[in-house]
């Protein structure tokens, strides 16, 4: 409890410390090597992503580096392609996520009453249920269909953001210079937008980078039910699914669990690093989320 | 009623209630706002195109009637125990789930004692060891563990340890060609024990491993990261240096001044990561072909069989609230402090 009080100051200071950490110099390594993948993924894959070449199933070696799957299309160019549908997919799930969950959260928080009664009981609901059931129902429900695995994501998403949001605000709302805007004739929603918002986003973004790898796993989770992306797109949680029927060719799944893997933990080592360096007392503060 | 816990239990209780109710709201709601047709679903073609069948199958599934009849129609069913009849086995969803809800209760279960017995002792080290190269190495696997996608995972084991090396039995809850043990719990394991059937449980036990494993490590990576954080807090405390400062052995120090207290934020944690297990044998069990909850809730939400998804829901929704009250019941039986607030 101490040390809160005493380091309250210091904590932003001591965040470009916490950069150079090894656990974050890795993450945010990988992190941006995936983003220039994305990027140049037309430049740098070897191959086109959907071209059909013989041979099939070729093992990984000196023509197709990671070796080719049952339609004989090259893996690290669907790869480096995948990257361009998940990473970006993610960033604006994890994006709709704090719009949704922080504006109907901010509202519970700013306006209480039945407003608030009514956003977190709906929050409550969702947290009730485990999040790959629910989102598996959604999207089943929705149709098969990458936008429609998104939608899903949000729903069992936005919870956990209109919580952290509601608490911020409440915290925020009785403060002077919010009832002296309100004294001056801001109305609500001006006073919401202008005074209180401004105030809490900074904690929830950090949240949400947190949330990046989670909501990744969630995305190509439902992608490998068969929920999320369609053939021929070269989703990663697809091209794992595409694995399981060739088993024996093990780096057909291999690779593109791998690229889920390095991506979701590069995330991680730098929410571990930002959350570490922001609270050190709530390292520990987690949800049940992901898969 | 005068005293808090009771005040504490009753309030507990009650909200279980209403958010059982809601969740039979919302996987109702869920089954029918959205825009997925159950007909198309499950009639063929040429039954498709002729209305008088469409007519027929959607007032033989109650379809034609308003939505708020149909809820109270499928609210009334449920308190006679009556969750529908599964448009794709067309058997009642219950018999379907009482058949499939045990494997996954065993999966589950095996899962999280593994996670538990791991996870607690892996914080507890890291914690001890603070700063220490096995502090850092328990720090890194345990962010591994939280980061692996979980069917992929199930995937590599599977094609290494029964494909490879075939150290442990393909798919299925026992071998091929062998009869479960009579059923008591509908846990294999436990009825083989029960049973005296010894070929039968090792045979159940061999199968559990490997899924139960990797299903753990997500939990075993959360629980270690808790725990560390817990018991750091804790050997912070003044009085753990009071009770060094006494002399008392270090061991009497660990178990009576630090781990009590520490483990009990432990349980919600294990509580909530229940929840997670429970969603990853969606993914575990398509992979090792686990006879469970999870195969039948993707089998039924792929098909649109409306009945079995909104029983699946329902269903896990209570179990994992039941297993929410139960934690929040003993949390607050042991530390007074939640209650009052």
């Amino acid at each position: 409890m101490k040390r809160a009080g005493l380091f309250a100051r210091s904590r932003v200071s001591r965040l470009p410390q916490a950069w150079r950490r090894p656990l974050a110099v890795v993450g945010t390594v990988v992190a941006l090597a995936w983003i220039v993948v994305a990027l140049a993924a037309p430049v740098l894959a070897p191959h086109d992503p959907l071209a059909q070449e013989l041979p099939r199933l070729a093992p990984p070696g000196p023509g197709h580096w990671l070796g080719t799957d049952q339609l004989g299309r090259d893996i690290l160019s669907r790869i480096m392609y995948g990257a361009r549908v998940s990473i970006p997919l993610t960033l604006l799930l994890v994006a709709l996520s704090v719009a949704v969950g922080g504006l109907l959260g901010a509202c519970a928080g700013y306006f209480g009453r039945w407003v608030d009664e009514t956003i977190m009981r709906l929050a409550d609901l969702v947290f009730a249920f485990p999040t790959v059931i629910l989102a598996m129902v959604v999207a089943a429900a929705l149709g098969a269909s990458l936008g429609n695995a998104v939608l899903a994501v949000l729903v069992v998403a936005w919870p956990a953001y209109a919580r952290v949001t509601r608490g911020l605000v409440l915290g925020v709302r009785a403060r002077e210079f919010v009832l002296s805007g309100r004294l001056l004739g801001f109305s609500a929603w001006r006073s919401l937008r202008v005074d209180v918002l401004p105030n809490v986003t900074g904690p929830v973004l950090v949240l949400a980078t947190l949330d990046i790898g989670t909501a990744l796993l969630l995305l190509s989770g439902l992608s490998f039910l068969g929920l999320g992306a369609k053939p021929p797109s070269p989703e990663w949680g697809a091209m794992v699914a595409a694995g399981v029927d060739v088993f024996d060719s093990w780096w057909v799944a291999t690779f593109p669990g791998l690229a889920i893997l390095t991506v979701v933990l590069a995330f991680n080592f730098l929410g571990d690093t930002l959350r570490d360096a922001l609270d050190p007392r709530t390292a520990g503060a987690i949800k049940e989320r992901a898969l | 009623m005068r005293s808090p816990l009771a005040r504490f239990l009753v309030r507990r209780i009650v909200t279980a209630l209403l958010l059982a109710v809601g969740i039979t709201l919302v996987t109702f709601v869920l089954t029918n706002l959205v825009p997925g047709d159950p007909v198309a679903a499950n009639l063929g073609q040429r039954a498709l195109g002729d209305p008088a069948i469409v007519a027929q199958w959607r007032a033989d599934h109650g379809l034609d009637r308003p939505l708020p009849q149909q809820y109270l129609m499928h609210l009334e069913g449920l308190l006679h125990g009556d969750l529908g009849t599964s448009q794709q086995s067309h058997r009642p969803v219950l018999d379907d789930l009482a058949e499939s809800v045990p494997a996954t209760l065993e999966l589950a279960g095996a899962a999280i004692l593994v996670s538990l017995v791991l996870g607690v002792g892996f914080g507890v080290v890291a914690a001890l060891r603070r700063d220490r190269l096995s502090d850092h190495v328990l720090r890194v696997l345990s962010l591994v563990g939280i980061s692996v996608p979980t069917f992929w995972l199930a995937l590599v084991a599977f094609y290494v340890f029964f494909f490879r090396l075939q150290i442990t039995p393909g798919s299925g809850r026992i071998d091929p060609g062998m009869t479960p043990p009579p059923q008591v719990t509908g846990l294999y394991t436990v009825d083989a024990l029960l049973s005296g059937r010894w070929d039968v449980l090792s045979s159940a036990a061999g199968h559990l491993a490997a899924p139960a494993l990797v299903l753990a490590l997500y939990t075993i990576g959360l629980l270690t990261r808790f725990t560390r954080s817990a018991v750091l807090e804790v050997l912070g405390q003044d009085y753990v240096r009071s009770a060094r400062a006494k002399g008392l052995p270090g061991r009497v120090v660990l178990f009576r001044y630090v781990l009590r207290p520490a483990l009990v934020p432990v349980i919600t944690v294990a509580g909530l990561a229940f929840g997670s297990l429970l969603s990853g044998t969606v993914l575990v069990e398509a992979v090792f072909a686990w006879p469970g909850v999870g195969q039948y809730a993707y089998r039924s939400a792929t098909t649109l069989d409306l009945p079995a998804v909104m029983g699946v829901g329902l269903v896990v929704g209570v179990v994992y609230l039941v297993i929410n009250l139960v934690v929040d019941v003993l949390y607050g039986v042991i530390d007074p402090r939640v209650r009052v607030s």
